[in-house]
Formats: structure tokens, C-alpha cells, sequence
């Protein structure tokens, strides 16, 4: 019973809670901002946030493959694998240093202290817990990665084929368990949180042209007798 | 032919007087919120001087503008995809607040509240940003009137390829001079801070040429306050989102002038409409330097023109708008007479706000030759060989004997070429010539014909340069072609201006988000 609270009910509204906050938040999009504090302080910015988030990118991604196609990690097997996992923990670390380094450099300063409310608190601490559970699973269980493949990968699915099956879950050690929970509270947390800034990641300046024009109706139109006036408006769209 | 419009701005430095009350009266309206007390959309800084923020010329430091690429293209110098994309989570290039200054205020309360003591209660300095006493090191206007100063006017970028002993002459105490230099956002027609927004909130409105942040697209990517050459988008630490200069858009959809010009004690300031043509703008950025200014000007095209009237109607431009594009002053200034430059043209930006250069500072000069025979009677001379004159064998001086090396001036609005510098400044001296002529009628007319034949200006021209200079009205120096009802912004969204909203299109208020 606590099992499918916890890894099928829990996920579920997160998930849920997720879609609809990010979207409800959007709409109001004043508030969607990565909420950059370089500019009050940027000595000891570097050495945080470009290993967090280099080390955070990297880790997200080796989980959405092992993810989408789970048989990639069981087929590569014995000396790939453990590359992999040796890269996938150097970029463990190294998220993990960005994070504390962060969380330091937001105490520590005053003027940060003014841009700062609980909410950052608790997503970098909980950030630094779920960062360091991967790790220490990293580091403490020898199944290679193969094990997220044949057991986590098909959890995952079965939540996103509404078949949910926790047994693979409740089979494994607290440490697992926490981090699985952990995933989902800061999945739960994003829309309430500058966590949001990733899903406005600006992948749509790469295809862009470097000036943007906007007008506010349609010039080869606005003068045409012909053309009521409502449809040569051009409402300024966002991104 | 792709024909637009854009509201284009000229400021005649002469007439500066550095009162600020355009940068208090923008203030006023537009950054007085949190986050907002260090933005000033208008600030006018001393030349020479360092400038606010710091230094803000000097582009080896923060890397902002459009650089020539080898294959003959032009690439952002400190952002763009590639740059701007590898540095997103650290902006390496980034200005922070301490180059501009900590906003602060005084516990003034302590003045009235203080108990009964022995010593005078003092209202101490506290920051806006941590409400803590702090020293103050820098300020709005620091560098006020301070030229010659170690500290702001010797570290003037512009000094760069001046000898020590030029630099030396400007700073010696008793011959030193300054002049005032405004700025506001240029809104360019090649705008760096459009091209380096990662997620495309910054833009030129097509139908004015206005350069706007949408505040609800504006994600702190921060790489505009890199790209922007000039220094003229802000970051608001608080709400997160980054800021610039408007033109008063919603004044100017009315028809009134902005709070900057509308206020300006000095008049120094006129607003109009130049047409351009937009299929130029690629060629003209990427020309080579030496060539930027003049093909910047061939962008701009003639409002009589019948082809050029066809092809604004063409493209929905209203009557309204041609028609001030004829009665422009920026056209007159800047195309006709050929007196208005732009700051910093080697940014390549293409900015379209245009300065006529200070004539006085520059001319006023004085070498050691206050002993030689007065030229002209009424001449003033004085004693002391040092003191400020400008009556020496010329009435005003010559360029040669200009108090600012012209290769300084040059490096500010001549995108370093000295000679269209002394042109510009002859014109304007031709121009002076011709009414004192007129008016004390101490220069001869042979003289003040040969001035005006020498730069090619007609008498009617140099007296309607100097009509339109000293005496213009209101209406001569604001030309601007209301919106038309049908089309202005009001009809499409609520711009429901609250003091305290940024009057930017959202009618929330501007907190910060979680």
C-alpha cells in the first residue's frame, strides 16, 4: 500500500502537478525567468554554475537514453559500460560540487540574500540530497547500469503506459527508493520554483534569424479599403 | 526597395548644458521601481570621461557590438549563437552592478527622529539593494565636470591612439575643457542586443523602428547587456527581466515628444522621421570602416522622392508619416546639411541617434600666442597667456588650433576619420561665421562668403541650419506622426500604465517570479 503511494500515486500527481503548474504559470509568463543573480555577483559564479549545470545536462540526458531505449545499456555490457558509468560519475561530481558551490555563494553573499527566498533553499538543498543519493548508488551498489535498464527503465514506462507496477521499486535498497521520491518532489516542485527556466531553454535561437522585426499589423494590407481593419492586425506573438 | 520608417533622434552637443533634467524626468517615469535605481534609459556623462557604466567605450572589456568577420560578414563580438549559447550559464563578458554603481539612499528619518545630543545627527548612505549603510564609491554622474581628473578623464577610452603629449595639452589645468554627451538606447537599425537575445524577446517594431524588451518573453539570458555596445539594456536584479529604453512609445503613438526631449532645457534635442531603406542594412553593417558612416547616411532615403513615396505606400506607410519625414529635422541635420554624426559608428550597429559635434570646447583654444598683434579690433585678449580665449587672429580660432585633438573627436562620432571630423566642424564654423557677419558684422562678407563657399553650404542653408538650431520651436524640433487611431497599441492590448508597471503591455505588476 505505502509502495503505490509512494511510486505510483506520488509520481502520478507530480507529474500531473508538473504539466498543469508550468503551463498555468507560462500563461502569466512574467514570472518564467531564469532569474540570473551574475549580475550581483559573478567571481564566484563560475566555478558553480558551469560545472552544475554541464554535470546536471549530462546526468539528465544518460538517464533519458537509458530511459527511451533501455536495451542500449544492457547490449554495450562489460568494458563500454563501465566507461560509461566512470563518465556518468565524473559528471556526478562535478554536479554535485557546482550545486554546494552554488548554495555557498547564495549564503554567503549579502546582496544574493536579497534575491534569495525559501523556495531556492529548499530546491539547491534538495538538489545537493538527490544529487549525492545518485552518487553514493553510484559508488555503493555494483550493478552496473545495466540494473536501471532492466529494472527502473521499465517502472518509468509502466507509469507513462498507465499500467503502473511498483514491484521493481519496492524490491530495491532506501537509497534507490529515496532518490526515485527525491526525482518526483523536484519534478513536483518546478513549476513553483526558477526551475521552470529549463523549459524555455532558447534551442529556437540556433534556427533564428539575428534580427527580429515585429509588426503590429500587416503593412501590405493595412491600407487596402478592401481589408477590414481586425484582420490586418498582427498580434505580437511569444515563444 | 524594402521602404520603413524609424523614428531617428539628433542631439546638438553645443547646446548641452548637462542640467540632467532629461535623465530625472526618464527616471521619474521609468525607473524609479526596485531593481530599476541604477538604470538610467537617459544619462549624459562628461567627455572626457569614463561614462557610465565604466568605461563602456572600451570593448576589449566588454566585448559588446558587431566585429568584421575574415570572410567579409560581421559576427556579435561577445554574443551571438555560438558564443552566446557556449557562455549561457556564466556570461564571461558581463558588466555587473558595481560598473555602473550601488543604488543607495540616507536614513534621512534620522535627521528628524534623532534624540537630543551633543553632535549633529548625519543621514547615513544605505544601500537599495541590501538596505545596509554602505560607503558610497560610485554614483549617478560621479564623473560629473570632471575633466583632467586621473581617475575618470585620463581613462577615457577615446584617448587611445593619442599621443601622451596630445592627451597631455587637453588636461592642463587652465586649458582644460569638457563638453556634455547624452545618450540614450540609439534604437539602431542593425540593434546587437536584438540578435543576441537567446530567447528572442527583444525587438525593433516595424513600424516605427522602436527596440523593445518584451518583459514576458525575457528570460535573464543577459546576453543583450554584453551585445549592446552603448550599454543601453539593463538588467532589473530584482524582477529578473531585462530592461531598456522605450522612446516614450506610448508618448510617441500620441504624438508627444518624449519626457527626455519634452523637458530638455537646452533644446538641444529633435526628434523625426528618416526612411530607410531596409534591403541595405546588411551591405551597409558589414562595410569596411573607413566606409561605415557614408553608407550608413545612403541607407536613408529622400522623403521628395517620388520613388521612394511610391514605395512607402507600397509598404502601408501611413500619409501622415511621409509627410513628417519631409518636415523632419533629423532629415535636415543629418542628410541635408550633413552636420549630425553617430556615436560610435565602428560598432556597427547602425544607431539613429545622431550628435552635431560641440563646436566650442573644441575651438576655444589657446596656444601660447597671446603675444602676437590682435588681428581684429574688437578682439578680446587677455593678459594672462593662459586663460580661456577664443579670439585669437581668427575670430573663433581655426580647426587647426582645435583645445580637443580632432583625432580625439574623431575616435567618438567619426568612427575615427579626422577629416569628416573637420569637415563637420568647418560647416559648423562656416555657419557661425556667416551670422556673426550678419549680426555684429565685424567679419567681412567676403570673408563670411568664403567660409560658406568652402564647406559648400548656401547662405539660405546656413541660415536655416541656424534657425533650426537657436530658434526652432516646439513643433520644428518634434516632428512625429501620431499613431493612427486604428493602429496604435491600445487597440490591441491594454497598456493600463500604473506607475509602478513598466507600461510594457502586461497590466500585472512587475514582481519578481518564484
Amino acid at each position: 500500500m505505502v509502495d503505490n503511494v509512494l511510486y505510483i500515486a506520488f509520481p502520478y500527481v507530480a507529474i500531473v502537478v508538473f504539466l498543469i503548474g508550468s503551463i498555468y504559470r507560462y500563461k502569466f509568463g512574467f514570472k518564467y525567468s531564469t532569474l540570473s543573480s551574475q549580475f550581483l555577483e559573478t567571481q564566484k559564479l563560475y566555478l558553480a554554475s558551469v560545472p552544475f549545470h554541464v554535470g546536471i545536462i549530462v546526468i539528465f540526458l544518460f538517464h533519458l537514453i537509458g530511459f527511451i531505449i533501455p536495451p542500449i545499456n544492457i547490449s554495450l555490457g562489460g568494458t563500454t559500460l563501465v566507461v560509461f558509468e566512470t563518465i556518468g560519475l565524473i559528471f556526478g561530481f562535478l554536479a554535485l560540487f557546482g550545486i554546494i558551490m552554488l548554495f555557498i555563494r547564495r549564503l554567503q553573499n549579502e546582496r544574493l540574500q536579497m534575491v534569495t527566498n525559501k523556495m531556492d533553499i529548499v530546491i539547491e538543498i534538495l538538489l545537493i540530497l538527490q544529487i549525492l543519493l545518485g552518487v553514493l548508488t553510484a559508488i555503493m551498489y555494483k550493478w552496473g547500469a545495466g540494473w536501471y535498464s532492466a529494472d527502473m527503465a521499465p517502472y518509468l514506462w509502466s507509469l507513462f503506459t498507465f499500467n503502473p507496477d511498483a514491484s521493481a521499486v519496492a524490491a530495491m535498497p532506501l537509497l534507490v527508493k529515496l532518490h526515485v521520491i527525491g526525482a518526483f518532489l523536484i519534478i513536483l516542485l518546478i513549476p513553483f520554483s526558477r526551475l521552470v527556466h529549463f523549459l524555455v531553454a532558447p534551442f529556437h535561437y540556433i534556427s533564428r534569424a539575428y534580427q527580429v522585426v515585429r509588426w503590429n499589423w500587416d503593412r501590405k494590407t493595412i491600407r487596402d479599403p478592401n481589408t477590414p481593419w481586425r484582420e490586418t492586425i498582427k498580434s505580437p506573438q511569444n515563444n | 526597395m524594402d521602404v520603413r520608417s524609424q523614428m531617428s533622434m539628433v542631439f546638438h552637443l553645443d547646446k548641452c548644458l548637462g542640467c540632467h533634467t532629461c535623465s530625472v524626468a526618464c527616471k521619474n517615469i521609468w525607473t524609479d521601481r526596485k531593481g530599476a535605481e541604477y538604470m538610467w534609459f537617459n544619462n549624459v556623462e562628461t567627455k572626457p570621461g569614463t561614462g557610465y557604466p565604466t568605461k563602456w567605450e572600451d570593448q576589449d572589456i566588454y566585448k559588446g557590438g558587431w566585429e568584421k568577420t575574415n570572410t567579409g560578414g560581421i559576427e556579435l563580438k561577445g554574443a551571438g549563437k555560438l558564443k552566446g549559447l557556449v557562455n549561457i550559464f556564466y556570461n564571461p563578458n558581463l558588466p555587473v552592478i558595481d560598473d555602473y554603481y550601488e543604488p543607495f539612499t540616507y536614513k534621512y528619518l534620522d535627521l528628524i527622529e534623532s534624540p537630543q545630543q551633543d553632535v549633529q545627527p548625519v543621514a547615513r548612505p544605505v544601500s537599495l539593494i541590501t538596505g545596509k549603510p554602505i560607503d558610497i564609491k560610485m554614483g549617478p554622474n560621479w564623473d560629473d565636470d570632471l575633466s583632467g581628473t586621473p581617475d575618470f578623464a585620463r581613462k577615457d577610452p577615446n584617448l587611445e591612439n593619442l599621443s601622451p603629449a596630445e592627451q597631455e595639452a587637453m588636461f592642463q589645468l587652465e586649458k582644460m575643457a569638457f563638453y556634455y554627451l547624452p545618450r540614450i538606447c540609439n534604437h539602431c537599425l542593425n540593434p546587437a542586443c536584438v540578435a543576441s537575445c537567446p530567447s528572442g524577446a527583444i525587438y525593433k517594431r516595424g513600424e516605427d523602428g522602436v527596440v523593445l524588451i518584451n518583459q514576458e518573453v525575457c528570460r535573464a539570458w543577459r546576453m543583450c547587456i554584453t551585445a549592446c555596445p552603448y550599454k543601453k539594456t539593463y538588467y532589473n536584479w530584482s524582477t529578473g527581466k531585462s530592461e531598456k529604453c522605450l522612446l516614450c512609445f506610448p508618448r510617441i503613438e500620441a504624438g508627444i515628444a518624449p519626457a527626455c526631449m519634452h523637458t530638455c532645457v537646452g533644446r538641444i534635442r529633435y526628434l523625426g522621421v528618416l526612411l530607410y531603406d531596409a534591403d541595405k542594412i546588411e551591405a551597409a553593417a558589414s562595410a569596411d570602416e573607413k566606409d561605415l558612416i557614408s553608407a550608413q547616411m545612403d541607407i536613408y532615403l529622400d522623403p521628395f522622392d517620388p520613388d521612394v513615396i511610391a514605395a512607402a505606400k507600397a509598404n502601408g506607410i501611413a500619409d501622415s508619416t511621409i509627410q513628417a519625414a519631409q518636415e523632419s529635422p533629423v532629415y535636415k541635420f543629418v542628410k541635408e546639411w550633413k552636420v549630425a554624426l553617430p556615436l560610435h559608428a565602428e560598432f556597427r550597429t547602425l544607431p539613429n541617434l545622431f550628435y552635431v559635434p560641440p563646436l566650442l570646447p573644441v575651438m576655444a583654444t589657446i596656444s601660447e600666442r597671446s603675444n602676437s598683434p590682435k588681428v581684429n579690433e574688437i578682439s578680446k585678449q587677455w593678459d594672462d597667456k593662459w586663460l580661456y580665449d577664443t579670439s585669437l587672429d581668427e575670430i573663433f580660432g581655426t580647426i587647426e588650433q582645435t583645445r580637443f585633438p580632432l583625432k580625439y573627436m574623431a575616435n567618438l562620432f567619426g568612427a575615427g576619420d579626422e577629416k569628416l571630423m573637420a569637415d563637420k566642424l568647418n560647416k559648423l564654423m562656416a555657419v557661425r561665421i556667416y551670422r556673426r557677419h550678419k549680426t555684429v558684422g565685424d567679419i567681412s562678407k567676403e570673408k563670411s562668403d568664403e567660409a560658406l563657399r568652402k564647406v559648400g553650404l548656401s547662405e539660405s542653408e546656413a541660415e536655416a541650419l541656424f534657425n533650426l538650431t537657436t530658434l526652432a520651436k516646439f513643433e520644428e524640433r518634434f516632428v512625429i506622426p501620431a499613431a493612427h487611431r486604428e493602429q496604435s497599441i491600445e487597440m490591441l492590448e491594454s497598456t493600463a500604465d500604473v506607475k509602478g508597471s513598466e507600461g510594457f503591455g502586461f497590466i500585472e505588476r512587475p514582481v519578481r517570479g518564484l
